[in-house]
């Protein structure tokens, strides 16, 4: 039967031999795709080493989840299904693409459906949803225009232009598939065989029946020529993709493998390279294109410019000059200009002030809202920190700034502040009466430690939530002491604005200092403390976070919370990021919040993992950014709109920030913000005698307000 | 360009609470920390900058003990080609111009073309920088707030002048200009810097080097001598408003008017 219907593809066709100009499409479509790939990465093996090889079950396990599972895609609703759409559609028909390719050199050119009726059917299908979904992502683009696909000016134009050309191809790409497939079964129709079997509502079935009328001749035509516009399109798009956004579908695959696997961590200044062999470093961070590492090149290739980042970007959003995506996309403009596929590849110059402003740099909270998005696992933090070290390494460093990190140096703490005045907090009065707190110089042992931090211990509204912790700890039963001067900053941020050397100072003087006290594990208020305790130090006992020691007594029943003390009162938890996004502790400081008994919480809308970025805690403080108005303000402004009028966070930064955003919004007397830790301290049922409850003013407002 | 930049190392006010000690003729000396006098380091940037459009060598100078190398060596790390101190048990308990003579003694053993100082330090009394023009007897311009290398060994330089003003004059080399802050963004040291900083030499004379008579410096040859420091008592120039922000606001507009500042 087969010897009847086929057509030889050896015979001549429109004057030319199939076999030679399917061959010759492929041929030339492989090689001008290989030429491609290995100009793009040209640059990549120019770049810094990245270890990214251990792992590779985890990295596996990425894979499953981010890449073939889309997790992240539908956390944007429409889009998310679009895209997931697409995706299955192209996984099926990455078989039959590849069988249609090598079909034009078989002998065999109507002989298709012998390989897997079921497949085809699901593949027609695919086809039809992938036509479908691209033809609604175009109408999307076209008529919708989501906000978050805008350009700014500043950062220059958009291409709106290539997204729908990119949307057509893929369109056009099914087209001609299902094409192919319903002029087959037109063919055979008109032969007088038995059809091959297209299902019903898919596109080949729609076509099968506009081509019923048409001759046999022109069937054939058509037959044909959908086949080698299929070739041709299928060519032409591998070769396109490495020119724009598209590459992703090469890349994301290998950028989801290699991603970052540890939370809350800063990449090393040069991977492969000690903290004792850096003084042999010549130059830190990234002052040039090729000092990213060749993963973060890939990030750059990897982007698709779906403007997630940007839509949660904190900075982005009070009009900061920052926005991740354009990070991206400028970098990844810059090396399509510098490393062009035709021509020389030119010498990089600085990327500060050329590519990225200082102020963009700065800018960045390293709240990490963006990588928490980013359905293709870019990072950020990492890139903004490089970028960072570069620019202390030039000198090049804001005046307020420097003056907080001379400070550090010379005293161990931000502001100036003497070291010996470091434990005072502990000696103000109503603190404990039973129990004091104990600095653990060599004299006094403890099993705990609280390790305070510099805004903690020196600033005067601050000090409050020492005192509340202390007191917690206390109640708790918690035998535990503090390192008194001996405790310098934890570096957290000085580590995150690039001041690598200064940090590992730091670092090096705490560690010897918990170690010295015996300590077997450590607490404390602050989230940025927490991350670098836990992160950025080696070889400490287990550290934890004050609400999670609260929610672990709660369940004990050690701590045991009063009824809650004004129950008109509605209260919304702010997720700080370094407890949160960075650190997954988003179920404790809730479960606390809800143990005390006639407590209304509300969810803000942005919430968990979505958390907004508060202004920044560390030497964000000290940066005078340009903004449009402050992150908190818009912080507050959701805790409002969630109906809530006090404002619960677990950070000493976010309660500076919010606090100040609550007098710049005139909601004074409105709404008020306070630490957990203050909260439970208000609500505690003490054994009498142990210890004062002295209500801080500011818890005093909060209730008197509300 | 050569350029020699005087520095000195003082108590650093942003990061001390400067109390007075029990005998009442000096500060509380034990928990203070140091660092590079704040208008000095303007100018070493200054003179980084010019030799970077210029060419040249910066070298940092300054008179002390060996507790001062280190305000040398964090010059150093900002990108000073040298740092040289002047020390000497003789070189102690100077007065201003005791400073300006040991300077003297150094700037005639080399050859630079311009020297830099400090409008004043902090501590000081912005005395040093016109003393040693005078006995270099090279032009002197203070309070530089802008500088342009002009041809023909001259330079353009901006003073600040009383009322937010500035002058411009013009001036010969070699010559001596004390430096306003503000007339750049020094860099920042990084502690990276600080620590490769840290192994360089630096080269120290005393007087015998720089062929100094001790009888004409030291606290014997001073003319002026600290007897006395103290905290002035606070005067009545501020008032403080007390009571809700509205009832501030209030006072504050009715004290407005009662002044003429409100119409």
């Amino acid at each position: 039967m087969m010897a009847e219907t086929a057509v030889s593809v050896h015979e001549m066709y429109w004057g030319i031999s199939l076999t030679g100009l399917i061959l010759f499409i492929q041929f030339l479509g492989l090689a001008c795709f290989a030429y491609i790939v290995f100009k793009r990465l040209a640059p990549l093996a120019r770049g810094e080493r990245d270890l990214r090889l251990d792992r590779s079950w985890q990295r596996l396990q990425n894979v499953l989840k981010f890449w073939f599972g889309q997790w992240k895609h539908p956390r944007y609703r429409v889009a998310g299904i679009l895209h997931l759409l697409i995706f299955a559609g192209f996984l099926i028909l990455a078989t039959r693409a590849f069988y249609l390719l090598t079909l034009g050199l078989s002998d065999d050119f109507m002989a298709a459906g012998a390989v897997g009726r079921m497949y085809d059917a699901v593949a027609d299908y695919a086809a039809t949803i992938v036509f479908l979904a691209v033809s609604a992502a175009a109408i999307r683009r076209v008529v919708f225009q989501p906000a978050r696909y805008a350009v700014p000016e500043r950062y220059g134009k958009g291409h709106p232009v290539d997204a729908i050309f990119l949307l057509a191809l893929i369109a056009l790409l099914m087209f001609s598939e299902s094409l192919f497939e319903a002029s087959r079964a037109a063919i055979q129709v008109q032969q007088g065989r038995a059809p091959e079997f297209l299902p019903i509502f898919s596109l080949p079935w729609f076509l099968k029946s506009t081509l019923s009328s048409l001759s046999l001749t022109t069937v054939w035509s058509l037959h044909f020529g959908a086949y080698v516009l299929d070739v041709l399109t299928f060519y032409f798009l591998l070769c396109y993709r490495p020119f724009g956004i598209q590459f992703h579908v090469e890349t994301s695959l290998f950028n989801v493998y290699f991603a970052k696997l540890d939370r809350g961590t800063v990449k090393p200044v040069r991977w492969g390279v000690s903290d004792e062999q850096l003084d042999q470093v010549k130059s830190f961070g990234v002052k040039t294109f090729e000092d990213f590492t060749w993963k973060h090149m890939l990030d750059f290739y990897s982007c698709a410019d779906c403007g997630r980042c940007s839509d949660n970007c904190p900075a982005n959003a009070v009009g900061r000059p920052l926005s991740p995506r354009f990070l991206t996309i400028k970098a990844r403009d810059y090396s399509f200009q510098h490393y062009p596929v035709f021509g020389s590849s030119g010498n990089g110059q600085p990327f500060i002030g050329n590519v990225y402003s200082e102020d963009e740099v700065w800018s960045c909270t390293t709240c990490g809202a963006c990588e928490e998005e980013c359905p293709l696992l870019i990072e950020y933090i990492d890139k903004i920190v490089d970028l960072r070290r570069g620019m202390v390494d030039d000198g090049n460093v804001p005046k307020s700034i420097q003056k907080a990190l001379k400070a550090l140096e010379s005293r161990g703490n931000p502001y100036g502040k003497l070291e010996k005045k470091r434990a005072d907090w502990t000696k103000d009065e109503g603190l404990l009466q039973a129990s004091s707190v104990s600095v653990l110089n060599g004299d006094s042992a403890a099993e705990t430690l609280y390790f305070v931090d510099s805004i903690t211990s020196y600033d005067d509204r601050i000090r409050a939530i020492g005192k509340a912790t202390a007191r917690i700890l206390a109640t708790a039963g918690e035998e535990f002491g503090i390192l008194g001067a001996a405790e310098k900053d934890s570096g957290h941020d000085v580590r995150r604005f690039g001041e690598e050397m200064l940090f590992q100072a730091l670092r090096d003087h705490n560690t010897d200092a918990i170690k010295e006290s015996g300590v077997q594990r450590i607490i404390t208020s602050d989230p940025h403390a927490y991350n670098a305790l836990k992160h950025d130090y080696r070889d400490l006992p287990p550290v934890e976070h004050v609400s999670q020691v609260i929610a672990r007594h709660v369940r004990s029943g050690r701590l045991k919370p009063n009824h809650v003390e004004n129950g008109s009162n509605v209260y919304a938890y702010h997720d700080p990021c370094y407890l949160g996004r960075h650190n997954q502790i988003y179920d404790d400081p809730r479960d606390v919040l809800d143990s005390i008994p006639g407590l209304r919480r509300v969810e803000m809308s942005r919430c968990r993992d979505r958390s907004f970025c508060c202004g920044g805690g560390g030497l964000m403080l000290f940066y005078e950014p340009q903004e449009n108005e402050r992150m908190g303000v818009k912080r507050v402004q959701m805790a409002v709109e969630a109906g809530a009028n006090v404002i619960v966070t677990a950070c000493p930064f976010c309660m500076v920030n919010i606090e100040d955003a609550i007098k710049v919004s005139g909601l004074e007397g409105k709404v008020a913000a306070i630490d957990l830790a203050e909260l439970v301290d208000q609500h505690l049922v003490r054994e009498p005698g142990t210890v004062v409850n002295e209500t801080s003013e500011e818890n005093e407002r909060v209730h008197a307000n509300a | 360009m050569e350029i020699l930049v005087c520095a000195r190392r003082v108590p650093d006010t942003s990061e001390n609470e400067i109390q007075l000690n029990g005998a009442g003729n000096d500060i509380e000396r034990d928990d203070l920390v140091y660092s590079i006098n704040e208008a000095d380091n303007y100018a070493v940037e200054e003179a980084l900058q010019i030799v970077a459009r210029a060419g040249g060598n910066v070298t940092v100078v300054t008179v002390g003990t060996e507790e001062d190398e280190e305000i040398l060596r964090r010059e150093l790390a900002m990108g000073a080609n040298q740092g040289v101190l002047l020390t000497d048990d003789a070189f102690e308990g100077s007065d201003g111009e005791g400073i300006a003579t040991v300077l003297t003694g150094f700037v005639q053993k080399g050859k630079y073309d311009l020297i830099l100082t400090g409008v004043q330090a902090e501590d000081g009394g912005a005395q040093v920088g016109g003393m040693l023009a005078a006995k270099l007897d090279y032009p002197f311009a203070s309070l530089v707030n802008s500088i342009e290398v002009l041809e023909g060994k001259k330079l353009k330089v901006g003073r600040e002048i009383e009322g937010g003003n500035k002058e411009m004059n013009e001036i010969d080399l070699p010559c001596v200009l004390s430096i306003q802050t503000g007339i750049n963004e020094p860099r920042y040291v990084g502690m990276r810097g600080i620590r490769q900083a840290a192994s360089l030499e630096v080269p120290t004379y005393g007087a015998a080097d720089l062929g100094i008579d001790k009888g004409c410096v030291g606290e014997a040859a001073a003319k002026v001598k600290r007897d006395d420091y103290f905290v002035p008592a606070l005067g009545k120039g501020a008032e403080m408003l007390q009571g809700s922000s509205e009832e501030i606001a209030d006072k504050l507009i009715e004290l407005m008017k009662a002044k003429g500042g409100l119409q």
